[in-house]
C-alpha cells in the first residue's frame, strides 16, 4: 500500500466578477508515494503545489478525481491521526504561548495535557526553540513561526508528513536543521512529502521528486530517472588522439578540450550513439580511457519541464 | 465531543487574553461604577439610575464582543490562514464551528458573570449608603434578586447573537456579517413594529414582506425583562422558559445552517 495516491486530481476555480470562467489550477493530478519516501513535490511559483496539498488535507474539495493517504480517503478523519502537516507560511493564535499551542493540538490527538507538555518541549527543543517558548506568538518572527509549525506537523509522531515549503523564512541554520529533521523522519519511517522550489533541498533530501509546472504534472521519477532523461550526450576521454584524425571527425564532435601528452576529453552530442565514432577513433590509433554520459542537473530538468509546459490554464470546459 | 472542548477551551484561553475584550469588560464595569454618581444627581430615581445603567451596559457590550467576536471566530481563522493547521488535525468542520461557538460562549457568560458582579457591588455600596427613609421611595430593593432574570436573558440573547455572527462569517464578508448581524438584532427588537407596518404605510407589498420577516425572525424583545425588572414588576417563570426555548431552536438552526455551508466551503 502506498502512502499517498491521487488519481486525476483537478481543480477548477472560478475567476473573473461578470464573466466567471474555469481556472485550472491542477489538472488531472496523477502520482503515488510509497511508505517511508522522501518526495519532492516541486514547481515554480503557482505551479498548483500548494492546491495539490490543500485537496490532500481537504481544506478545498476536487473539481474531480480523488486522492487517498494510508489507504484512506482524504476526507477520512481517522487517518488525520496519522498524518502531519505544515501549511505554507503558517499563522497561529497571537495570544497563546508555543508551548501551549502544541499541548492544543497534542490533546486533538488524545494526549493529556501532561504529555501534551512534554511532546511539546521535546519538539521545540528540536525546532530550535528555547526559552521564547513561553512568549505568546504575537511575538515570534516568520523564522520562529515556522519553526513552531514544524513542531505542530510533527506532535503526534506521523507516519505521514506533509510539508509545504518548510525552508521558508529560515536562516541557512535553520534550513540546515530542518533538513537534518527531515532525514531523521525518513530514517525512521516516516514518509515526507514537501513541496519547494529550492532545488537544492530537493537534490540533497528527495528519493523521488514530480515537477509541477502550470498545473500540470511535467515530470516525475528519481533524481537518476529524471537527470538521465534530460542526459546532454556523452564525455569521452582519448589518449593517443593524432591531430588529423581530430580534424576528420570533429563535425561529430561538440567539443573537444586537450588534456596533455596527447589525451582528450571530447563531448557527444545525445542525438547520436558514440559507438560509431569510438570504432573510428581506434581505427585512427586512440585509445578509449573512459566513457561517461553527461547527466543534467536537477535544475536543468526543471527549467525544461517548465518552459515546455506552457498550456492555458482557463478551461473552455469544467470538469463534472 | 472531545475535539468540540478542546477547541472551546482555546477559543475562551485566546479571547480572556485579548486586550480589547479586557477593554470592553473594564469599560462596562466603569460604566457600572459612574453609574453611582449619575445617581446622586437624580432624587428618587437614583437606585433605578443604577440598575438601568448597569443592565444596558451589560448587554450592548456583551452584543459588542458577541457581534464583533463571534465573527472573528471563522474569518480571521480562515483569512489568517491559522484554520489549515487545525482543520489537519483529526476534526471535522462540525466540530471546529460548535467548539468555536461554544468557546465564545463560554467567555461570553464568564464576562457576563463578572459583570453581575460588579453590578450587584455597586448597588450593594449604594444599599449601604442610603438612608432607610430614601430606601422607602424605591420602587424594587436595590440588590432585587430577580434582576438576575434579566441578566439570565441577556446571556441567552447573547447566544444567539454569537450564532448569528457565526452563520453569517460562514459565507460573507466580515463587513457584510456585521451590518446583518446587527440587521437581525434590530429586527429580533423591533419584530411588533414590522408586523403592524401596515397602519402607518400605505403599500400593499411591504406588509406582506415585513410580516414574513416577523414570522421568520426570533422576537428577541421577549428576551428583554430589564425595564420590569427594574420597576420590580413580576417577570414569569414560564415566558422566561417559551422565550429561552424559542431562542434555543434559532439557535440550533443557525448553527447547523453554519455547519452545512461551512462544511461546503472551499478554504483558499
Amino acid at each position: 500500500m502506498d502512502a499517498i495516491t491521487t488519481d486525476g486530481l483537478t481543480k477548477h476555480y472560478q475567476v473573473g466578477f461578470w464573466r466567471p470562467r474555469p481556472y485550472v489550477a491542477l489538472d488531472n493530478l496523477s502520482l503515488s508515494v510509497a511508505k517511508g519516501e522522501v518526495f519532492g513535490f516541486l514547481g515554480p511559483n503557482g505551479a498548483g503545489k500548494t492546491t495539490t496539498l490543500k485537496l490532500l488535507m481537504q481544506l478545498i474539495y476536487p473539481t474531480s478525481g480523488h486522492a487517498e493517504i494510508l489507504g484512506s480517503p482524504v476526507g477520512d478523519v481517522a487517518v488525520r491521526r496519522r498524518i502531519g502537516y505544515l501549511p505554507e507560511n503558517p499563522y497561529f493564535y497571537d495570544n497563546l504561548t508555543a508551548e501551549e499551542l502544541l499541548v492544543y493540538f497534542a490533546r486533538m490527538f488524545g494526549c493529556s495535557a501532561k504529555e501534551g507538555r512534554e511532546r511539546a518541549s521535546r519538539l521545540l527543543d528540536d525546532v530550535g526553540i528555547g526559552a521564547e517558548r513561553r512568549f505568546q506568538l504575537r511575538r515570534f518572527s516568520k523564522g520562529m513561526v515556522q519553526r513552531v509549525g514544524i513542531a505542530q506537523a510533527l506532535i503526534n509522531e506521523p507516519e505521514v508528513v506533509f510539508l509545504d515549503e518548510p525552508m521558508s523564512g529560515l536562516d541557512p541554520l535553520g534550513r540546515r536543521e530542518v533538513r537534518e529533521m527531515i532525514l531523521r523522519l525518513r530514517d525512521r519511517g516516516c514518509t515526507v512529502f514537501f513541496s519547494s522550489h529550492v532545488l537544492s533541498d530537493a537534490e540533497a533530501l528527495c528519493s523521488r521528486v514530480a515537477i509541477l509546472a502550470k498545473g500540470r504534472l511535467a515530470a516525475i521519477g528519481s533524481l537518476d530517472e529524471l537527470t538521465a532523461v534530460g542526459s546532454r550526450g556523452w564525455e569521452l576521454v582519448v589518449s593517443g588522439l593524432k591531430g588529423d584524425v581530430l580534424t576528420r571527425h570533429y563535425a561529430r564532435i561538440t567539443r573537444a578540450t586537450p588534456l596533455g601528452d596527447s589525451r582528450f576529453s571530447l563531448e557527444l552530442p545525445p542525438s547520436t550513439g558514440p559507438e560509431q565514432l569510438i570504432a573510428d577513433l581506434v581505427a585512427g590509433g586512440a585509445h578509449i580511457v573512459s566513457l561517461n554520459p553527461l547527466r543534467g542537473t536537477l535544475e536543468d530538468v526543471f527549467v525544461e519541464q517548465v518552459r515546455v509546459a506552457a498550456p492555458d490554464r482557463f478551461s473552455t470546459k469544467v470538469a463534472s | 465531543m472531545r475535539s468540540i472542548a478542546i477547541i472551546a477551551g482555546g477559543v475562551f484561553r485566546d479571547s480572556i487574553r485579548d486586550r480589547i475584550g479586557y477593554g470592553l469588560v473594564f469599560f462596562s464595569i466603569m460604566l457600572m461604577a459612574s453609574s453611582y454618581l449619575l445617581a446622586q444627581l437624580t432624587a428618587g430615581q437614583d437606585v433605578k439610575i443604577i440598575k438601568d445603567l448597569g443592565l444596558a451596559a451589560a448587554s450592548a457590550i456583551g452584543l459588542f464582543i458577541a457581534v464583533f467576536f463571534g465573527i472573528g471566530l471563522v474569518t480571521k481563522e480562515v483569512e489568517r490562514k491559522s484554520i489549515y493547521s487545525l482543520l489537519s488535525k483529526p476534526v471535522t468542520r462540525t466540530q471546529f464551528v460548535l467548539g468555536k461557538y461554544f468557546g465564545l460562549v463560554l467567555t461570553l457568560l464568564i464576562n457576563l458573570s463578572v459583570m453581575v458582579l460588579a453590578f450587584y457591588a455597586v448597588l450593594l455600596y449604594f444599599e449601604m449608603t442610603t438612608l432607610d427613609g430614601a430606601k422607602a421611595a424605591w420602587e424594587a430593593p436595590a440588590l432585587d434578586p430577580r434582576m438576575l432574570k434579566a441578566f439570565a436573558l441577556i446571556g441567552v440573547e447573547l447566544m444567539f447573537i454569537t450564532a448569528t455572527a457565526i452563520f453569517f462569517s460562514t459565507f460573507s464578508s466580515p463587513f457584510l456579517s456585521v451590518a446583518m448581524t446587527f440587521a437581525v438584532y434590530i429586527v429580533g427588537h423591533f419584530g411588533e413594529d414590522l408586523k403592524n407596518l401596515n397602519a402607518i404605510v400605505q403599500s400593499v407589498v411591504l406588509p406582506y414582506i415585513t410580516k414574513a420577516i416577523y414570522y421568520v425572525m426570533p422576537n428577541l424583545s421577549a428576551l428583554d425583562v430589564k425595564s420590569a425588572v427594574v420597576h420590580g414588576l413580576p417577570v414569569s417563570g414560564t415566558s422566561m422558559v417559551l422565550a429561552t426555548g424559542s431562542c434555543l431552536v434559532y439557535i440550533a438552526t443557525l448553527l447547523v445552517g453554519a455547519i452545512l455551508i461551512f462544511s461546503r466551503r472551499d478554504l483558499k
